[in-house]
């Protein structure tokens, strides 16, 4: 079946089968950060923007995203450089195989919500799981970006 | 693995219904559940098309279109100001924003799944869904059928004057629960809802009137042992059913205390 989709600002057209999740549809267009987890919607490695949201690419079927934008890091990597520096300086890039997936959602909370409390950080992020970290670490990283902000 | 041979974008109600009588036709909701599944699907029946992604609201009601995202429920202020606060207090822990941007209230009441919170707050108030072909129905009577081909439309909220407070114990945020419990007082009629039992959600009515008296450490503990004498409970890998039991009736008695008169 026929789809387009605006892809980090190009638009895109492909012709693909039905089940085609969106995150082997992304893969398949080089954008190599979005990332399969667990398989059971928990994780939020493959968090991308649909539409400026962020959605479970690995959960949704490239065909809904027909018609929609989708952002991925590849094509926010400006938005991102202004505070990943302050979790990288706060060790949270340890195995860095969620960090993808937690820049995205950082991205989308600090759009949603700009200067947002500790509970809300950690509210907003709880759909991104962590295995090296104890998640105070990224909660640091972004209270020093934020307290950056203000000075 | 599941596998879908044709993805159709549906252009009214009647065509989604008439491919929804197929019997390897599926509507997809948020997918999010379906995409654990494994099988085969002849034909995935989007509704994204149907403008079914609203919240509207009169004097009397909510009306909350089948494919509005939980996220979309967490953040209505309407709707959270008129149940005060239940509704985002049972969606905040489903797993995360991205996960809550993607499941929609109609594929979690449809489902009618035994861990919903959705149910279970829902069940709380003075619920109705609208069915294409079976009409409206209340939420309590459509818990308890029997999946079938019909399309759920839409969620209807009257707004009976309502008190609700909703709780649940999960193991570890994010997690599923391992019981969820809701206590409203809709005019004069306390309800306790009780969900993953980890069955279906149920109401259970204060009809010994333990209440009526007014709310009090004794009535408040006398409602929750008989709440908890009447929700059934079973074991599962989250916890077992004297476990179930024993969080029931700490829950209800908070929820009463919480409620107050």
């Amino acid at each position: 079946m026929e789809i387009g989709i605006k892809l980090n600002g190009r638009m895109l057209s492909d012709n693909i089968d039905a089940d085609l999740l969106l995150i082997d549809w992304l893969r398949d267009k080089g954008c190599f950060s979005v990332k399969r987890g667990c398989e059971t919607s928990n994780c939020g490695l493959c968090t991308v923007l649909m539409d400026g949201k962020p959605v479970l690419s690995c959960s949704m079927l490239a065909a809904r995203a027909s018609g929609h934008e989708i952002m991925t890091l590849e094509g926010l990597q400006e938005e991102a450089s202004e505070f990943v520096g302050f979790l990288a300086d706060q060790g949270t890039d340890q195995c860095g195989f969620c960090n993808p997936g937690f820049v995205m959602n950082t991205i989308a909370l600090l759009r949603e919500n700009p200067d947002p409390t500790d509970d809300e950080i950690l509210s907003y992020l709880a759909g991104n799981l962590c295995r090296c970290s104890g998640y105070n670490g990224q909660l640091r990283g972004i209270r020093a970006f934020l307290d950056s902000r203000k000075k | 693995m599941l596998t879908i041979k044709e993805y159709v974008r549906a252009s009214s109600l009647e065509e989604a219904y008439e491919l929804n009588q197929k019997r390897n036709n599926r509507i997809v909701g948020g997918m999010l559940w379906m995409k654990m599944q494994s099988g085969s699907i002849g034909t995935a029946i989007d509704l994204c098309d149907l403008g079914l992604d609203t919240i509207e609201e009169t004097d009397e009601e909510f009306s909350i279109g089948a494919m509005v995202t939980l996220r979309q429920l967490e953040l209505c202020e309407s709707l959270n100001e008129y149940s005060c606060g239940a509704v985002k207090a049972a969606v905040k822990d489903i797993i995360g924003v991205q996960f809550r941007n993607l499941a929609t209230v109609g594929g979690s009441i449809y489902g009618r799944f035994g861990f919903s919170d959705v149910l279970t707050v829902f069940l709380a108030m003075d619920t109705y869904v609208e069915l294409y072909k079976g009409g409206i129905v209340s939420l309590e009577d459509f818990s308890k059928m029997k999946y079938d081909s019909d399309i759920l439309v839409r969620i209807i909220v009257r707004k009976t004057r309502a008190k609700i407070i909703y709780n649940a114990m999960r193991i570890q945020r994010t997690d599923y629960p391992v019981i969820t419990a809701a206590l409203s007082k809709l005019g004069d009629e306390y309800r306790a809802v009780i969900g993953a039992r980890p069955g279906r959600a149920v109401i259970i009515r204060d009809e010994n009137g333990l209440l009526d008296g007014g709310v009090s450490s004794e009535s408040a503990d006398a409602f929750a042992r008989f709440v908890a004498s009447k929700a059934q409970t079973q074991s599962n890998m989250r916890g077992s059913a004297e476990y179930r039991t024993h969080l029931v009736k700490g829950l209800t008695e908070r929820n009463v205390m919480e409620i107050g008169g």
